[in-house]
C-alpha cells in the first residue's frame, strides 16, 4: 500500500510524529517500570497502535467527551491528560490521574473529559451513549467518542449500545481498533461476521474501513467523521485497521499468532512509515527526528522523576470517595 | 388537606414534580412512555412533558442503564425505570462496574448522580423469572444507596432527594404495593438516610421494608390481641443500614424478628442480624429469628407461592418463637 503524500503544513505534520512518539516511548519506559516492580497489576501496551489515537484525537475539539478502554494510556496523553499525572497513577500514587485508586486500566481525568479507563469490554460504549443524550438535551454541540477493540462488537454493549445511539441519532463516534486479536483469540476464530464495517452498518449507521497504521489516514476519516456527527447526522463507525506489536499484557506469552506476522505488521509501523513519509517530503531531517525524540525523553524522564518523587496516599483515607461527601444543609 | 391517592399515583405525581422542578431530569425506560409504564406508573407523563424528557427504549437493560450513567456524568439527572428487578440483571454490569466504581476509581472527580427505579418482590403469580427480592443483593455494592419506599409517603417523598443526591440511587418498588390506597399530606418530606418506627411497641422488634411492612403491621395487631406488643421497624433505607434505630428499639424490646422476602442465605435479614448481634448481644433476652422467603424459585400455583412467601400467619406464629 503507497501512502498518499502528507498532507499538513509542518507544525502539524511534525506535532502527529510528536504524540506517536511521545506514546511509544512512555510506553516502553513503563514496560521497563513493570520489570522493575514500580508499576504492577495489568499493564496493556498499545505500542504499534498509536496511529489511532493520534489521529483520532485530534480531529477532536478540546471539550469533546473520550471514553477508552483499559489500554488507553495513548488515549489519555493526547486527549491532554499530563504524562506525569500518568505516570504516577501507574506507580500507584496520590499525585496520579486517579489519584493512584485506578492504576494503567483506569485513567481520569475531569479537566479534559477523558471518562476513563474502562477495563470492561465494551463497558464505555452505552457511557458515551449516555453523554451525547446528555449533550443532546442540553443543546450543546460537543461530541463523544468511543474506542473500543474488535473483541467488543461481539458483546452485547455494542449492539445495544449502537442500535441506541443510531435511533436517538445521537452524536457519538465509535472507533473501533480492530487488531485482530481479542486478547489471545483471532476475530475470524470468534465472530460470525468478520467485516466489522458490514456488522455496525445492520444498524443503519454510516462506516468506513482505514488503515489503522497510517496516521495520516487515521486523521483525515476522523476528521469528515467528526464533522458528521457534529452536524447532527448521527453517528458514525470506524473500523481502525491495526495492530498490537507488544503482547496483550505483561503476563501474555503470546502462543496465539506467528512472530513472522508480528513481524511483518512492524515493517509498516506507524512511527516508521509517517518518519519515512515526513522525511521523503522533506518534513523531516536527521537534526530534526533527534531533537524530537530528544524532548520526548525529556519528557518522559521528567514524568518517571515526578512519579518517584510522589507520595502514597494515607491508608487512613482507603474508603473515601466511594460516595460524594454532602455538605449538610 | 390529605387527599386519598394510591402508591402508583404517588409514584407518579414524584417523578411530575421531578420533572416540573429540575430540567435536568428526564425518565427513561421500556415502555414508560406511549403504553404508559408496565405498572401504569408514568401514565400520561409523555403527553404531558414529551419525548425528550420521557423516553421510551428498546428492551436493552444494558444499553440505557448504562447510557443513564453516561447522561449522568454529562450534566442531567436521569431517572431509569427498569421492569422488575429480575431484568435489572441483565444491567448488573453497568451498575455494579461502573456506577458504584466510578467515583472512586476516577480518584474522586466523577460522581453518577442516578436514580434507577424498579419493580421487586412476588405476589403476582408471575413465577420466577418476575417475582424475586433481590434488592438485597445490591445492598452489598459499595458506592450504590438502596432505597424501599413501603409507604404513599416515601414513594411520594423520597425520589426527590434520591436525585438531590450525587451518587447512585436504586429505588425497589414492591410489585403488590402499587394498589395501595391511604390518605396523603401535601408538602411532606421525607429522608433517604433513616429507618421508621411505624408502630411503637415494647415486647419485640419486628424489622422488615418493602412489600412485607403491611403484613408486619397486620401482625404486630394480631400480636397485641394475643399479649405482645411488638414494634414495627421499617428499614426504608437498606444501604447504609440506620443501625442507631434498629439499636434503639432492640434496647427497649430486646427481642428481634426480621421479616425479608429475599431467601434466607446471604440475605439481607442475615446483615441486619449480625449488626444487632455485634452491636446489642448482651441487650438481648432470646436468640434473634429471621423469616425469609422459602429457598426456591417463586413457583406460579398460587398456594405455593403464598407458602414460598412471609404471610401474617407465618409472621404471627415466628413473633410468638421469638417471645415464647
Amino acid at each position: 500500500m503507497s501512502a498518499q503524500p502528507v498532507p499538513y503544513e509542518s507544525p502539524f505534520a511534525l506535532r502527529l510524529l510528536h504524540d506517536m512518539l511521545r506514546i511509544r516511548r512512555l510506553e516502553e519506559r513503563a514496560a521497563e517500570l513493570y520489570g522493575e516492580g514500580k508499576i504492577r497489576g495489568f499493564l496493556h501496551l498499545y505500542i504499534g497502535e498509536e496511529a489511532v489515537a493520534v489521529g483520532a484525537l485530534h480531529a477532536l475539539a478540546p471539550d469533546d467527551a473520550v471514553v477508552a478502554t483499559y489500554r488507553e494510556h495513548g488515549h489519555a496523553l493526547i486527549q491532554g491528560v499530563p504524562m506525569q499525572a500518568i505516570m504516577a497513577e501507574m506507580f500507584g500514587l496520590q499525585q496520579g490521574c486517579s489519584r493512584g485508586r485506578g492504576g494503567s486500566m483506569h485513567l481520569f481525568d475531569a479537566n479534559t473529559r477523558f471518562f476513563g479507563g474502562n477495563a470492561i469490554v465494551a463497558g464505555g460504549l452505552p457511557l458515551t451513549v449516555g453523554l451525547a443524550l446528555a449533550e443532546r438535551l442540553q443543546g450543546g454541540t460537543r461530541i463523544a467518542v468511543c474506542f473500543f477493540g474488535e473483541g467488543a462488537m461481539a458483546e452485547g454493549a455494542f449492539h445495544e449500545a449502537l442500535n441506541l445511539a443510531v435511533f436517538w441519532q445521537l452524536p457519538v463516534l465509535f472507533c473501533c481498533e480492530n487488531n485482530l486479536y481479542a486478547m489471545g483469540t483471532a476475530l475470524a476464530r470468534s465472530q460470525s461476521q468478520t467485516d466489522l464495517c458490514a456488522k455496525a452498518a445492520a444498524y443503519k449507521v454510516a462506516t468506513q474501513a482505514v488503515d489503522g497504521m497510517d496516521v495520516v489516514a487515521v486523521h483525515e476519516a476522523s476528521r469528515a467523521a467528526v464533522e458528521q456527527v457534529r452536524a447532527g447526522q448521527g453517528p458514525y463507525f470506524l473500523e481502525m485497521q491495526t495492530y498490537r506489536f507488544r503482547a496483550h499484557s505483561m503476563f501474555d506469552p503470546e502462543l496465539y499468532r506467528d512472530k513472522a506476522e508480528v513481524e511483518q505488521w512492524k515493517a509498516r509501523g506507524p512511527i516508521l512509515s509517517y518518519t519515512a513519509r515526513l522525511r521523503a517530503q522533506g518534513l523531516l531531517d536527521d537534526a530534526g527526528l533527534v531533537a524530537l525524540e530528544a524532548e520526548v525523553e525529556a519528557e518522559v524522564e521528567a514524568a518517571v522523576t515526578y512519579a518517584q518523587a510522589g507520595s502514597l496516599e494515607p491508608v487512613a483515607d482507603l474508603c473515601r470517595d466511594v460516595y460524594t461527601p454532602q455538605v449538610s444543609p | 388537606m390529605s387527599t386519598p391517592t394510591t402508591y402508583r399515583e404517588a409514584v407518579r405525581e414524584a417523578l411530575r414534580e421531578a420533572l416540573q422542578r429540575d430540567p435536568r431530569v428526564f425518565l427513561m425506560g421500556e415502555d414508560v412512555g406511549r403504553y404508559g409504564g408496565t405498572y401504569a406508573v408514568s401514565k400520561g407523563l409523555l403527553e404531558e412533558f414529551g419525548e425528550q424528557r420521557v423516553r421510551d427504549t428498546p428492551l436493552s437493560e444494558l444499553g440505557f442503564v448504562g447510557a443513564g450513567i453516561g447522561a449522568a456524568l454529562g450534566g442531567m439527572r436521569p431517572i431509569v425505570e427498569v421492569m422488575t428487578v429480575n431484568f435489572s440483571l441483565l444491567a448488573l454490569d453497568p451498575l455494579i462496574n461502573t456506577a458504584a466504581t466510578l467515583r472512586h476509581m476516577s480518584g474522586g472527580q466523577f460522581s453518577v448522580p442516578l436514580v434507577v427505579r424498579m419493580a421487586t418482590g412476588a405476589g403476582r403469580q408471575l413465577a420466577a423469572q418476575h417475582s424475586h427480592s433481590l434488592e438485597g443483593w445490591y445492598t452489598h455494592i459499595p458506592g450504590l444507596k438502596v432505597l424501599a419506599p413501603a409507604t404513599l409517603e416515601d414513594a411520594r417523598g423520597m425520589l426527590w432527594p434520591a436525585l438531590q443526591d450525587p451518587d447512585p440511587v436504586l429505588i425497589f418498588e414492591h410489585a403488590q404495593l402499587y394498589n395501595l390506597e391511604g390518605e396523603l399530606e401535601p408538602g411532606q418530606v421525607v429522608d433517604i438516610h433513616s429507618a421508621r418506627v411505624r408502630r411503637a411497641g415494647s415486647d419485640l422488634s419486628l424489622i422488615t421494608y418493602g412489600g412485607t411492612l403491611g403484613k408486619a403491621l397486620a401482625a404486630a395487631e394480631q400480636l397485641d390481641a394475643e399479649g405482645i406488643s411488638a414494634e414495627v421497624i421499617d428499614l426504608r433505607v437498606l444501604r447504609p443500614l440506620d443501625d442507631a434505630t434498629l439499636l434503639a428499639s432492640v434496647r427497649k424490646t430486646r427481642r428481634v424478628l426480621v421479616v425479608d422476602e429475599g431467601w434466607r442465605s446471604g440475605s439481607l435479614a442475615a446483615e441486619i442480624i449480625t449488626r444487632i448481634i455485634e452491636q446489642g448481644f448482651f441487650e438481648l433476652d432470646a436468640p434473634p429469628m429471621r423469616l425469609c422467603s422459602a429457598e426456591v424459585p417463586i413457583p406460579y400455583a398460587k398456594h405455593l407461592e403464598d407458602a414460598a412467601l412471609p404471610q401474617l400467619a407465618s409472621i404471627v406464629a415466628a413473633a410468638h418463637q421469638v417471645c415464647g
